[in-house]
């Protein structure tokens, strides 16, 4: 038993055992779905035959990555009221989802949101954009969920060593290629439903817990981790008060992630998966309830875990403020606990990894191999075929990019995954539903543009280069030391980038006389009576 | 064919959309103000935030939690209206479209 370097107390054999128990078990459904699937409806949309219920549950499993669930419960614990921000943000972003988005676009599209833009517009150029913001959001995504997944095996298995890290990360990633090959949407959904089960219900048997000890008084739980952390928890500013500039990067940080969300092509992806636009409007509901609940867990767990582990044992972990949450189980449930909690941050990595991948996979295979490159004239079993090399690919790519970028500080992806959703993707599905006058020439521009515009200002973002040395540790808070070419103040661009493309997408389109109001006749009347939508095959 | 544009041109179309329009844009528009007076007074008005209300209750949870709460009720309302006043109508024109011969 060499438990070197992970959280004290903890026992790593029991980690790993409870966690491969998960995968046997998730394993197993997988192959009872692949059974099923076949056609590319299977293969893309679990033959669109999930439950609003199923499919809401398993788009919180989705959403819940291990960042929101280690890293906000962490950062509530050491800068307090700051981190209860973010959570607000992840859940109000839902509302644009069920309100504008869910329903219209499982009723006008097939599989991508490429299918979406181009009902009426140019074929060819607007799903070779569509697919090339969709890969970029889910490549930036991934990453950062691979290299914090080498972080957690530092924390959670005790595997400090380089080699043993690189072993585990490329054992994640084979596992979640096994999950997409095999099963498809119909299995991935499957293991997303069981690890948001787990995953919620682990945090509220941890809430009550917390709860109880301080005789389910908030008051009296923040009084506590006011003790321990300092009377600044209970008020905002922590972490982004500090500055003008930290305040404005907040504002665009915050509003980065309300209008993110619904442009990110994986959660997109997921309203595919029922049989009506009804379903998809119930499957926000349930989203939206169970992630709401389970950002108030958080809340508590965060708190408690400033009370009962204090800040300064937090910051000395492995991890840092991403073992809060492990060392609350640990102080609550004793080893045990732990190792659940352990298994379950895992599965989430994996659950949440696998939903990338065959949304990049179904976009290049769907949009840029079938439609683009061989013009629509492609078997059924030809696109899938091409989607599960892709997968294959991007799981590799995922693999490689988890090594080289665990040790690097990537923090800003998951920032710059929702400012390219918000900026590129949401712009272009707004117009594309509800602007008759919308066109060719807008997608491209709102897409692209916002594309271009959030990526230049975050290579120039103090994110990337320029961030002062910190005394401590000898490093920049920048991924790259020891040079300074960032010009842009703030690490968000959001607040630049996203009027950016709303007004690129409608430059473009009343500089171009395209229009298609037949076009737009059918897709407006087909989004908003499901006249003629996608069906279900039958079980 | 089905003649996409006299479909939309109708009357029960055209009311269908005005009824989706009035409830979803207000709509968003009202909790994106309302996130954003959140996100600014959290962000600017750190002393108002931290107001203590009753125990260790700050004016910043109390806000947070509401948050929480317009979004439960803005989900509620929505699909409420949905089932009543938008769900008929939408029925009936898809019902039309697809009984039409030739599709």
């Amino acid at each position: 038993m060499t438990a070197a370097a992970g959280v004290e107390g903890s026992n790593s054999t029991l980690n790993i055992v409870i966690f491969l128990i998960f995968v046997a078990i998730t394993l197993v459904i997988v192959f009872r779905a692949s059974r099923t699937t076949k056609t590319a409806s299977d293969y893309y949309a679990a033959g669109r035959a999930f439950t609003g219920p199923q499919n809401g549950i398993a788009i919180s499993g989705d959403y819940l990555s291990a960042a929101s669930f280690l890293g906000i419960a962490g950062a509530i614990a050491v800068n307090g009221y700051d981190g209860f921000l973010y959570s607000i943000g992840f859940l109000v972003a839902w509302l644009v989802a069920l309100l504008l988005v869910a329903e219209l676009l499982r009723n006008t599209g097939k599989f991508t949101m490429g299918d979406v833009l181009a009902f009426r517009m140019r074929q060819t150029p607007v799903r070779a954009a569509a697919a090339v913001s969709t890969l970029a959001v889910s490549l930036f995504y991934l990453l950062a969920q691979m290299a914090g997944a080498g972080g957690l095996v530092n924390l959670l298995l005790g595997i400090s060593g380089e080699a043993g890290q690189d072993v585990v990360i490329a054992v994640v990633g084979v596992i979640m290629i096994l999950y997409v090959l095999i099963g498809g949407m119909k299995g991935t959904t499957w293991v997303q439903i069981i690890k948001a089960a787990l995953l919620i219900a682990g945090a509220f048997a941890m809430t009550l817990w917390v709860l109880g000890k301080y005789g389910f008084s908030l008051s009296d739980l923040f009084q506590a981790a006011v003790d321990k952390g300092g009377k600044a928890l209970l008020d905002p500013g922590k972490q982004y008060g500090k500055t003008g500039t930290t305040k404005l990067d907040f504002l665009s940080l915050g509003i980065a992630l309300v209008l993110g969300t619904a442009g990110l092509p994986h959660v997109l992806m997921r309203f595919y998966t029922v049989p009506t636009a009804r379903d998809a409007r119930r499957s926000v509901v349930w989203a939206i309830v169970l992630i709401g609940v389970f950002y108030l867990f958080t809340l508590v767990l965060g708190y408690g875990a400033g009370a009962l582990v204090g800040p300064d044992r937090i910051s000395k972990a492995p991890g840092t403020t991403n073992a809060a949450a492990p060392l609350l189980a640990l102080e609550l449930g004793g080893p045990v606990l732990l190792g659940f909690i352990s298994a379950v941050a895992f599965a989430t990595i994996l659950a949440v990894v696998a939903g990338l991948t065959i949304t990049a996979s179904a976009s290049f295979a769907h949009d840029v191999y079938a439609n683009v490159l061989k013009k629509g004239q492609v078997s059924t079993g030809g696109e899938v075929r091409v989607a599960r090399v892709t997968a294959l690919v991007i799981g590799a790519l995922a693999i490689a990019g988890g090594i080289l970028a665990k040790s690097q500080n990537v923090a800003f992806l998951v920032a710059l995954a929702f400012a390219v959703a918000a900026s590129a993707n949401l712009p272009t599905i707004l117009y594309s539903l509800f602007w008759k006058r919308f066109n060719t020439q807008g997608a491209l521009w709102s897409i692209y543009g916002g594309l271009l515009v959030t990526i230049v200002l975050i290579v120039f973002s103090p994110a990337v280069s320029g961030k002062p040395v910190d005394p401590k540790t000898g490093k920049s808070a920048s991924m790259v030391q020891g040079v300074d070419f960032h010009w842009f103040p703030l690490d968000n661009p959001g607040l630049v980038s996203i009027p950016a493309a709303f007004l690129l997408g409608w430059l473009g389109t009343i500089l171009s006389k395209e229009r298609n109001s037949a076009k737009y006749a059918e897709m407006e009347v087909r989004a908003l009576t499901g006249a003629g939508a996608e069906k279900a095959v039958a079980p | 064919m089905t003649d996409w544009e006299s479909v939309q041109e109708s009357p029960e179309f055209t009311e269908l959309r005005r009824r989706l329009r009035v409830f979803v844009f207000p709509m968003t528009a009202l909790f994106l103000l309302w996130y954003l007076l959140y996100v600014l007074l959290a962000d600017y008005a750190h002393g108002f935030m931290s107001t203590k209300l009753f125990g260790n209750i700050t004016v910043g949870l109390v806000f947070g939690l509401l948050q929480f709460v317009s979004t439960f009720v803005i989900t509620g309302l929505y699909v409420r209206y949905a089932n009543r006043r938008l769900d008929p109508v939408a029925d009936e024109i898809r019902a039309r479209v697809e009984a039409e011969p030739g599709r």
